[in-house]
């Protein structure tokens, strides 16, 4: 079932009976080819260009809950490539292009809306540093303007301009950059995956992996055992539990994010915002409500909801950069499990185990991360060969301290970034 | 979330430091080799549940706090000094 206008104006007409479920709801097979543990954004997207890309359709993914309930749902949606550091800039100038393309390619309406990002900088010493991201971003190939304080007014004159701490001198402009509505991108890669013959099997929990001689030969689930002759593990948020079923210890700890939304307004905030000093950044949902967020709590976390201290912190941050946003008022707050590495950057490798691969370590930036987390992921499960925008994120980086990406600048240990 | 520091009594979360988990009291020998390095620097058990945490009383008494913390529900059941817990 293709979606088109046309087809929204006939259902409009017939009393929108003719909508189907997208995906199918099947009971495991014994084997499969090769299995996805994870269905969350990256888990989907792996499975679905394992699909597309490599012929590999005997794939399950396997979902302890259900799609799109995850990390994939709770995000604040933001999609950019402004990074600065080889490795990880043609990583994500990779994936933003496979967002410009995502909407055709899965006939799905994610709401991909490159409203244009803005990097807010408060000195001569940030205005340098920026410069030279924005250089960076430049020769990688991706698109990046240096504004100044008049160029930031024009865009944004809300803003707090004259602060006294933080006087805005500029910003970095990243007109690609932008947002998404994040559970349609779980959706449509679910959907596209299932129309390739993948199964999407939720409500199933792995509890087990089975090695056999340093070889994968399935897992054990909460729907019986499966086995594949191929495993990936794309769990963020519960990478050290999983990894540790297969007898690993990971460089990863994991820490709570919090996210903020208001109550629906008029449009008032047409780009994201992203004050770095603050640690504050901030877009407006297309239903109205302003989604921003700041810092971790900075202290190891599955609580999926984070402690006061930092709420105060964020919205101290929103008074300082916008004093109109003391007019909203907050709907709700969440909290996040992240994949901390000590670098701050992901990790898309194999394991010590033949045919169990992982991807984790996403830290605070997997959304943007999913359609080339699983391009990348699938081609290394597919051909064994690392994909080369990702081939910077090795496992055993840590171990040799050859081609660490510490993009804050802050060192490669926990509790950093 | 509140802290009990062993010297100061309960305090707010704000006072503190957070290092992480507390194997930083258990360093390898120096010629441990890179794999226990590795290990002691980068790997963690990263428990959903009970762990000890490393906290420094930065605005307080300066003290290195071992917190038996739950990770899951933020709970914390005891706390002691580091300078007190046998190597």
């Amino acid at each position: 079932m293709r979606y088109s206008g046309f087809r929204v104006i006939k259902e409009g007409f017939f009393g929108q009976k003719g909508w189907k479920p997208v995906w199918r709801d099947p009971d495991p097979k014994p084997e499969y080819d090769a299995v996805i543990i994870g269905g969350g954004g990256h888990g989907l997207a792996t499975a679905y260009y394992l699909a597309k890309e490599h012929g590999l359709t005997n794939v399950a993914v396997l979902e302890k809950g259900y799609i799109g309930g995850g990390n994939v749902g709770r995000n604040t949606t933001i999609v950019r490539a402004n990074y600065f550091l080889p490795g990880n800039s043609e990583f994500y100038s990779h994936s933003l292009k496979l967002w410009e393309g995502m909407e055709q390619d899965l006939n799905y309406n994610v709401m991909h809306s490159q409203r244009g990002l803005i990097n807010l900088f408060h000195s001569d010493g940030q205005r340098d540093a920026f410069a030279r991201r924005g250089n960076a971003m430049i020769n990688q190939g991706d698109d990046a303007v240096l504004l100044d304080t008049d160029g930031v007014r024009k865009i944004l004159p809300y803003l707090d301009f004259e602060n006294g701490r933080f006087p805005i001198y500029g910003g970095l402009y990243h007109p690609r950059g932008g947002t998404a509505r994040h559970d349609a991108v779980a959706w449509g890669y679910a959907r596209g995956a299932d129309q390739r013959g993948v199964d999407i099997i939720q409500n199933c929990e792995v509890t087990g992996i089975d090695i056999e001689g340093g070889v994968v030969k399935g897992v054990q689930t909460t729907r019986g055992a499966i086995k594949a002759k191929k495993v990936g593990i794309v769990v963020a948020g519960r990478s050290g539990q999983v990894a540790q079923m297969a007898g690993m210890r990971l460089p990863i700890e994991s820490h709570v994010l919090q996210a903020f939304v208001t109550e629906g307004l008029k449009p008032i905030i047409d780009h994201v915002v992203s004050f770095g000093m603050g640690h504050f950044y901030i877009s407006q949902s297309d239903k109205g409500g302003l989604v921003f967020g700041g810092d971790l709590d900075f202290y190891s976390s599955y609580a999926a909801r984070g402690n006061l201290p930092m709420k105060e912190h964020v919205m101290d941050a929103a008074m300082t950069l916008m004093p109109m946003i003391g007019k909203a008022r907050v709907l709700r707050s969440w909290g996040g499990i992240m994949d901390m590495t000590p670098d701050g950057s992901p990790i898309i490798d194999k394991t010590a185990t033949d045919g169990l691969f992982i991807d984790c370590g996403w830290c605070y930036g997997g959304f943007k991360a999913v359609p080339g987390s699983g391009f990348s992921f699938a081609h290394l499960m597919a051909t064994g060969r690392h994909h080369e925008p990702a081939a910077g994120f090795r496992l055993n980086r840590f171990r040799d301290g050859v081609g660490l990406m510490d993009e804050e600048g802050t060192g490669s240990q926990h509790n950093l970034h | 979330m509140r802290i009990t520091c062993p010297n100061c009594g309960e305090r707010d979360r704000r006072e503190f430091y957070y290092q992480g988990d507390a194997l930083a009291l258990t360093r390898p020998a120096p010629d441990a080799g890179p794999h226990a390095w590795d290990d002691y620097l980068h790997n963690r058990d990263n428990p959903a549940g009970d762990t000890q945490d490393l906290w420094f009383h930065e605005a307080g008494c300066g003290a290195w706090i071992v917190v038996n913390r739950n990770t899951v529900t933020h709970a914390i059941d005891d706390t002691r000094l580091a300078a007190t817990v046998k190597r």
